[in-house]
């Protein structure tokens, strides 16, 4: 199985790397379009600001290919932010992929929201064998709303969404890389789509 | 609900663990790569290295030192000393560290934090403050809380979240090293004043201490070394009682 994950300068990549080396995956760093288009499995990593992270992916063009991918793709972090319409943070517009909005969490709760919080509500295969209110790491000053394309939800001062998906894009707002045996599972579920 | 972090902090000396740590049957209780892959299968929420090599020699080995606990570990972990440059981060990140703390550094040239957070993104700069308390006044130290500065705790800590920092490591030098509790007081006061999380270090002795440390010192985070390392305090059980303190927690 060809697994690649995009970079484009906005990522954790090496933690992500390792996270799929530990499932017995050597997944492949790429930018390239061609050799993005022809992999299995893709992941869309992204940490920082989303208005950087958009303008170098529109500068590589990629912001076009991302959501003509056909096979599984999932957005991580920042990625799953970018494939919403559009994101607060910076005003900047999404790759639309998922039809809602990225806000920022509320001045009453300490911003970023950095830590282990849990998923509720699941709802795709990319949880199977993973149990309601599992923890996950979470690093995040913006979130998506909760939506009909909502697979899970998180509740930090306010429910929104930890998972997106809509056909075969997958995103997820918590970190699987960093969580644990839980975290991993998700991963290997991804692998299985 | 977003859970309290307990977070193990391993001293770094030439890519090998410093203090002595003694809790299980390790093998190889130098190794910082078994330790933390230990704690992590025990339950720690996060992990700080705090590398005090003197030399380049020493810091070289930290490098491959977090290179090998990215691959092998699976919760976050923090990388600490020595850290002055966006190339120094660099470095580290793309070793496979998620955050990187920032202590002296940041004192002498507070752009260093505006820089690493618009570079990186907040969420992986934290900056480590040591502070005394000296005739009623929190005074920020240098160099290992060596050197005493002008600056007061409460006013740095406000000026490093203005300039991006994405987390707050607060130790106190009073506290430190006594087993005596953390420095709730203070804790509390950085805790309403800032909007970002705080970890609280320095004096953590009984489970007791860790329960006021988030509640009277409403800290996000608790950091400890030795009653971790030595088996005084095992962090499953910190957890458990926690959470019967009605203290959200990961378990």
């Amino acid at each position: 199985m060809k697994v690649i994950i995009i970079d484009y300068g906005a990522g954790n990549i090496k933690s992500i790397q390792f996270a799929f080396k530990r499932l017995g995956v050597d997944a492949i760093l790429s930018n390239d379009p061609n050799e993005i288009s022809a992999a299995d499995k893709i992941i869309f990593p992204g940490v920082g600001a989303a208005s950087a992270a958009m303008k170098m992916l529109e500068e590589s063009g990629l912001d076009k290919i991302i959501p003509t991918l056909k096979q599984p793709v999932l957005g991580i972090c920042l990625g799953m932010q970018l494939m919403c319409n559009s994101s607060e943070e910076g005003n900047t517009k999404g790759m639309g992929i998922f039809k809602v909005a990225v806000k920022r969490f509320s001045n009453a709760l300490k911003v970023p929201q950095m830590g282990w919080n849990t998923i509720a509500s699941l709802k795709s295969d990319l949880f199977l064998g993973v149990k309601e209110n599992e923890f996950m790491y979470l690093v995040h000053s913006f979130y998506a709303e909760k939506c009909s394309e909502s697979i899970a939800t998180t509740d930090y001062g306010i429910e929104y969404a930890a998972a997106l998906q809509k056909n075969n894009f997958y995103g997820v707002q918590f970190h699987p890389e960093k969580s644990g045996t839980a975290g991993a599972k998700i991963l290997q579920n991804f692998l299985n789509l | 609900m977003l859970t309290k972090r307990i977070i193990p902090c391993l001293d770094i000396k030439n890519g090998r663990t410093v203090k002595g740590v003694n809790f299980v049957n390790l093998i190889d209780a130098g190794d910082p790569v078994i330790l933390a892959k230990q704690y992590a299968e025990l339950g720690a929420d996060e992990l700080v290295f705090l590398d005090i090599s003197a030399t380049l020699e020493g810091r070289k080995t930290m490098l491959e030192m977090v290179l090998k606990v990215a691959e092998q570990v699976n919760i976050p972990f923090t990388v600490g000393g020595g850290i002055s440059s966006v190339a120094d981060v660099t470095a580290l990140l793309n070793c496979g560290a998620d955050k990187v703390s920032i202590n002296s550094s940041a004192i002498k040239r507070p752009e260093l934090i505006n820089e690493l957070s618009d570079k990186f993104g907040s969420q992986c700069v934290v900056v480590a403050i040591d502070a005394k308390r000296i005739d009623g006044h929190w005074k920020v130290h240098l160099a290992g809380g060596t050197v005493p500065t002008a600056l007061n705790l409460f006013d740095w800590a406000k000026e490093v979240e203005k300039r991006g920092a994405g987390e707050i490591l607060f130790t106190s030098m009073n506290n430190d090293g006594t087993k005596a509790g953390f420095a709730n007081e203070a804790l509390a006061k950085l805790s309403s004043r800032l909007n970002i999380p705080i970890i609280a270090s320095g004096g953590a002795g009984t489970v007791q201490h860790f329960i006021d440390s988030f509640t009277i010192g409403k800290s996000d985070a608790a950091l400890a070394a030795s009653v971790f390392h030595f088996g005084e305090i095992a962090i499953m059980d910190l957890k458990t009682q926690l959470r019967e303190n009605k203290i959200p927690i990961r378990i």
